[in-house]
């Protein structure tokens, strides 16, 4: 039996939000750097101003993976107007977000992510992230019947430049 | 730099449990209960706690940045997440050149675990510096 309703396939292609960061510091940078290369030090390219203004992008760059939504964003605007009440964690927060009923499931894994990237992110930029619903499909799996999910995120920086879209898949079961 | 189809890249290599996890989950406030409780990883089908992977993917982005050098862009990645990262796994992140156009390299990308089990198997393109 199918977990993909006919409302949820009817919500692919719907923008869910748009999300806009606070500038991005030096420190935010810093701080991802050395948390993805611990315990050995990351490159002095993304610590030390000196050691950047060598490389081609002329001061600190972030990681191409580096995320400046974490903890707090500047602005979050819903672009849904009937959305349901759903935990952070919770399974079924993609559908509660678009007001209609998720499958249920109880456990979430992160499948897998499909990047393009575009200019890199620096101290100073302010990004902003728009959001939309990705398809489903399913098959079995070695845990049972496993949803896949997918969304869409395009990132741009102020100057309406492309950052980075990703396309995650969400494994329910 | 002169790149060959069927070129290993150097690899990266981690030592991977709570201490990389838990400062990862720092900096992507991700404290999601199956990166940090044993109940609750186990309760999720794979025995205890396991990596974020979000981590292997930075992994696999380190493991370019040090064979490309600053100068050098990742174009795009593709990475499917197939197996856990459990507690105590030494994990290490490789690449081999699968195309070569111009200053534009496609590489057969993963990580995997000390045994040699694919954890997170996908494809990237770069351009390599001038």
């Amino acid at each position: 039996m199918s977990n993909i309703s006919e409302a949820m396939k009817a919500a692919v292609g719907t923008v869910t939000a748009r999300t806009t960061s606070y500038p991005i510091s030096e420190s935010d940078i810093r701080k991802w750097a050395l948390a993805v290369y611990w315990p050995d030090k990351p490159p002095a390219y993304f610590i030390d101003p000196a050691e950047a203004a060598k490389t081609v992008h002329g001061g600190i760059v972030a990681p191409e993976d580096f995320n400046p939504f974490a903890w707090a964003s500047a602005g979050h605007e819903s672009l849904i107007t009937n959305s349901l009440r759903a935990g952070t964690n919770d399974p079924d927060s993609t559908e509660k977000s678009l007001g209609i009923e998720g499958p249920g499931l109880t456990f979430m894994l992160n499948g897998g992510m499909v990047c393009e990237y575009g200019v890199r992110m620096r101290a100073g930029d302010v990004i902003t992230s728009e959001a939309s619903v990705g398809e489903y499909s399913e098959r079995e799996g070695r845990l049972g019947l496993m949803l896949f999910s997918r969304s869409i995120s395009t990132w741009t920086n102020q100057k309406g430049e492309m950052v980075k879209r990703t396309t995650g898949t969400l494994i329910r079961y | 730099m002169t790149v060959n189809v069927g070129d290993a890249i150097p690899t990266f290599t981690r030592a991977t449990g709570f201490a990389n996890w838990n400062r990862y989950a720092a900096v992507n406030d991700e404290f999601v209960p199956i990166h940090m409780d044993d109940e609750a990883g186990a309760a999720a089908g794979n025995g205890g706690a396991f990596g974020m992977g979000n981590l292997q993917w930075a992994y696999l982005h380190n493991m370019l940045r040090d064979w490309m050098g600053p100068n050098g862009e990742i174009l795009s990645m593709e990475v499917q997440f197939r197996s856990p990262n459990v507690k105590g796994q030494t994990v290490t992140a490789h690449g081999v050149v699968t195309a070569v156009e111009g200053d534009v390299v496609t590489l057969e990308v993963w990580t995997d675990q000390q045994e040699g089990t694919k954890l997170a198997p996908g494809t990237a393109k770069v351009r390599l510096a001038q």
